[in-house]
């Protein structure tokens, strides 16, 4: 009896397995994030880089202006490529640009700011990667422009030449 | 033609797979006497048909058949000759084709070398491996069927992803598939066995050889991958905690506690159950695994096929197998052996079952870690990432026992022994170790709780063992493998705590101090090669004595165009020199990142010494 027990229970649990894997399997991508695409998560709390003080990022994005949230990290090469544009953009335009450190070590991610400038206003810490998945992120660098506190284009990836005019439009084009 | 060719053989292994079910059932049965004969023949013919179709495959891979869709998809007229034939098994069809050739092999080799052992067993085993050989000869025909044709024929393929293009890594996936399908053949006698009551020492001294084999090659070919993952991803890590990185660790971990008890079955009669267990553990990770890497249920760099329809063909497949072998082992476990030998506290048997508990433990980490956010994400939709804190959280405190465990374990005798064995050496070992590692952390200024105790554990197993090599207590093979591990660990521990990186942007002609060496850009210049073009870049780096050179690449592949960075690597047996640089865009500036790794190359050193105690261990024929 004791034996047969324990047979329906092992049974149970690979069929239990099984259902979770075949569930899995109908959605393609495992950490694909949600597609709510217009609306930022402004709810997410984070550590500040330099004194652990903890933010509220709708606290940062102020209403009737342009806000820019960056992901980005010390050890991602790509983040390096597109640093020269995240300092333009700050230079040019005077909007706040929100970066997130993703995953990362602090004394990398502050030599790498000392190393290539900061061209963030604040910098917050995302050390295990959920928060980022909660904006929506799937990887690093990531760059979403946002106006009034909804998300007006997202990048993934590096920021480059082409990427970059069209920020500098969608700007101008809201302000005009 | 080829095609057709390829396409056909396949066919013919599928009814000699049908023929070789039914005739060996029939056997079972007690309808027909002995097959033998007939069923060599079939097998013959079917690894014959196989190795016919893998053959024509590599064949249309080497001419260039843009015919055939595969070679289409993963081949290019300007690759060379050797990566267009590793070309054949670096994408999922041929990978799969591989994998099916291997079982064939393997159940041919099975079949001709245990004819000493019960006729029955050996049908029985043929036919458990045959449903596991039907099952992957269906997955290829219909889902993953390698010889599909193209018309009109396309002039040119479409490449080969070039970070694939790589030596270690054209024998990396063999490598570790002779692992894989190895746990086949034990899972299948380990059935087999249990069907006829025959899971004694003779069994365990047979199967012996494959735990041994299978281990060896899984073993090398997960140092493969890493060394390929060392070289040619240019992180400058050679373990990632990647997903499909643990799926070739879990039936590692399963195997090497089976490696363990396999040897108290073989000597002392126990453990039966949980051998049947381990076997059928070992083989159902692996198939999980490739389920796992093979579906697309995963994200990771390695991941080949993004096609439903196969995952779900996979994940029926391996429900049947484990279904069937846990109904198995319910109904026939009252065959095995009730004889309750005692087993005494002090005693090898127990320190083997000790060094079970880890490995599962390890074992569960690795498998909750990587299969933990499917289910999370399926049962209540939230999505979390599983990074490599989270493994080394929970495996690194755990090491301090496990090595105090490994250091002591193998002296402690079969059937009883006592305690009062701790000897005056071993304590003045212990006492050298930590003060050794107590020097360490002070000189190098480490602040982490746990070094001290692991440096000193570590260096007390690797003492030991040294110790060992001069005492008659246990087979060459042991202590190899045990002194490799011993250096493996003290290895990582040092290239992990001392490893320094530097990144900078630099120009031709910068120079930057790091530590106390000087970091200079000489020159760089273009290359033009076959089938892509490099960036070659002149580093110096000098310190007060010497100077290297190092001569890091930036690839542009033109099929498909990729940008690939190779590191160069100086490696010396103190450490590893690792440089690698990216083009910024536009304004003449590298990213350099440059990396100082102690002791890396014995890291490799030291598990081709813990495999090279599994090869020993093969070799010898009365161990």
């Amino acid at each position: 009896m004791n034996k047969n027990i324990k047979f329906i229970i092992i049974i149970l649990f690979s069929l239990f397995v099984f259902f979770v894997f075949y569930k899995g399997l109908e959605k393609p991508k495992n950490y694909l994030p949600e597609k709510n695409l217009n609306k930022i998560e402004t709810s997410l709390v984070f550590k500040n880089l330099n004194d652990q003080k903890e933010i509220l990022l709708g606290d940062l994005i102020t209403n009737n202006s342009f806000s820019i949230i960056n992901i980005w990290a010390s050890w991602c090469l790509p983040c390096r490529d597109e640093h020269a544009y995240l300092l333009k953009l700050r230079n040019i335009n005077k909007i706040d640009i929100i970066g997130i450190n993703y995953k990362d070590k602090k004394s990398n991610a502050i030599e790498f700011l000392s190393d290539l400038g900061n061209p963030y206003h604040e910098v917050l810490v995302d050390l295990d990667g959920t928060k980022s998945i909660e904006l929506g992120a799937i990887g690093v660098p990531e760059t979403y422009l946002i106006n009034n506190k909804i998300l007006v284009k997202k990048y993934i990836g590096p920021l480059d030449d082409a990427k970059f005019k069209e920020i500098i439009n969608l700007i101008k084009n809201e302000k005009n | 033609m080829i095609n057709q060719i390829g396409n056909f053989s396949l066919f013919i292994a599928l009814f000699a797979s049908i023929f070789l079910i039914f005739q060996s059932s029939n056997v079972i049965r007690n309808k027909s006497k002995n097959l033998d004969g007939k069923i060599f023949s079939a097998l013959s013919v079917q690894s014959l048909m196989v190795l016919i179709s893998f053959f024509s495959l590599i064949y249309a891979f080497i001419v260039s058949d843009f015919s055939n869709e595969t070679v289409y998809n993963n081949s290019h007229t300007t690759k060379p000759l050797f990566y267009k034939i590793s070309g054949s098994w670096g994408n999922h069809e041929g990978s799969l084709l591989l994998w099916l050739l291997v079982l064939n092999i393997f159940l041919f080799i099975f079949f001709i070398s245990s004819k000493k052992l019960l006729n029955k067993y050996r049908i029985l085993t043929v036919l458990f491996q045959e449903l596991i050989i039907i099952g992957f000869l269906l997955f290829i025909i219909f889902t993953s069927n390698p010889f599909l044709h193209l018309f009109p024929i396309p002039k040119e393929g479409t490449g080969l992803n070039p970070i694939l293009q790589d030596p270690a890594l054209a024998i990396h996936p063999p490598i570790l598939y002779l692992g894989y399908v190895g746990t086949s053949i034990i899972f299948s006698s380990a059935l087999a066995a249990l069907v006829y009551g025959m899971v004694n020492k003779i069994w365990a001294k047979h199967i012996k050889k494959w735990i041994v084999i299978s281990w060896i090659f899984l073993t090398i070919g997960i140092l493969l991958g890493s060394i390929w993952a060392y070289y040619e991803l240019g992180w400058g890590g050679f373990w990632f905690w990647d997903p499909v990185e643990n799926v070739s660790l879990m039936p590692w971990f399963c195997l090497t506690a089976l490696f363990h008890t396999i040897i108290v079955l073989e000597k002392r009669n126990i453990y039966q159950s949980w051998t049947i267990i381990l076997s059928i553990a070992t083989f159902s990770l692996s198939m999980g695994g490739t389920f796992l890497v093979r579906s697309g249920i995963l994200n990771s760099i390695h991941t080949f096929a993004n096609d439903p329809s196969r995952g779900i063909f996979i994940l029926c497949f391996l429900l049947v197998l484990v279904l069937l072998a846990i109904s198995i082992f319910f109904i026939f476990q009252k065959k095995l052996l009730k004889n309750f030998t005692k087993t005494f506290l002090v005693s090898k048997e127990t320190a083997i079952i000790v060094n079970n508990w880890f490995m599962m433990f390890f074992l569960s980490v690795v498998l909750i870690g990587t299969v933990y956010p499917i289910f999370l994400e399926v049962i209540n939709g939230s999505k979390i990432s599983i990074g490599p804190p989270f493994y080394q959280k929970l495996i690194v405190p755990f090491l301090i026992p496990f090595l105090l465990f490994m250091a002591v374990g193998p002296k402690i005798k079969w059937i009883k022994d006592n305690l009062s064995k701790i000897n005056y050496n071993q304590f003045i070992l212990f006492i050298l170790s930590i003060a050794i590692s107590y020097l360490l952390v002070k000189l190098y200024g480490i602040s982490y709780l746990l070094i001290l105790p692991l440096f000193g554990l570590g260096f007390f197993l690797f003492f030991l063992t040294i110790k060992d090599f001069f005492s008659k207590n246990s087979t060459l093979s042991q202590k190899i493998s045990h002194f490799g591990f011993s250096l493996f660990i003290l290895s990582i521990l040092f290239n992990g705590t001392l490893a320094k990186e530097f990144s900078s942007n630099m120009k031709v002609g910068d120079e930057r101090k790091f530590l106390n060496k000087i970091i200079k850009f000489e020159n760089i210049k273009i290359i033009e090669k076959n089938n892509y073009k490099s960036l070659v870049a002149n580093f110096k780096i000098s310190d007060e004595k010497s100077s290297i050179s190092l001569n890091p690449e930036v690839r542009i592949y033109n099929q498909p165009r990729t940008l690939t960075s190779e590191a160069a690597i100086n490696s010396t047996i103190y450490s590893d020199n690792f440089l690698v640089f990216n083009v910024i865009k536009d304004d003449g500036y590298y990213n350099v990142r440059y990396q100082f790794k102690p002791l890396m190359m014995w890291i490799w050193f030291s598990i081709i010494l813990i495999s090279a105690g599994g090869i020993l261990s093969y070799l010898k024929k009365n161990e």
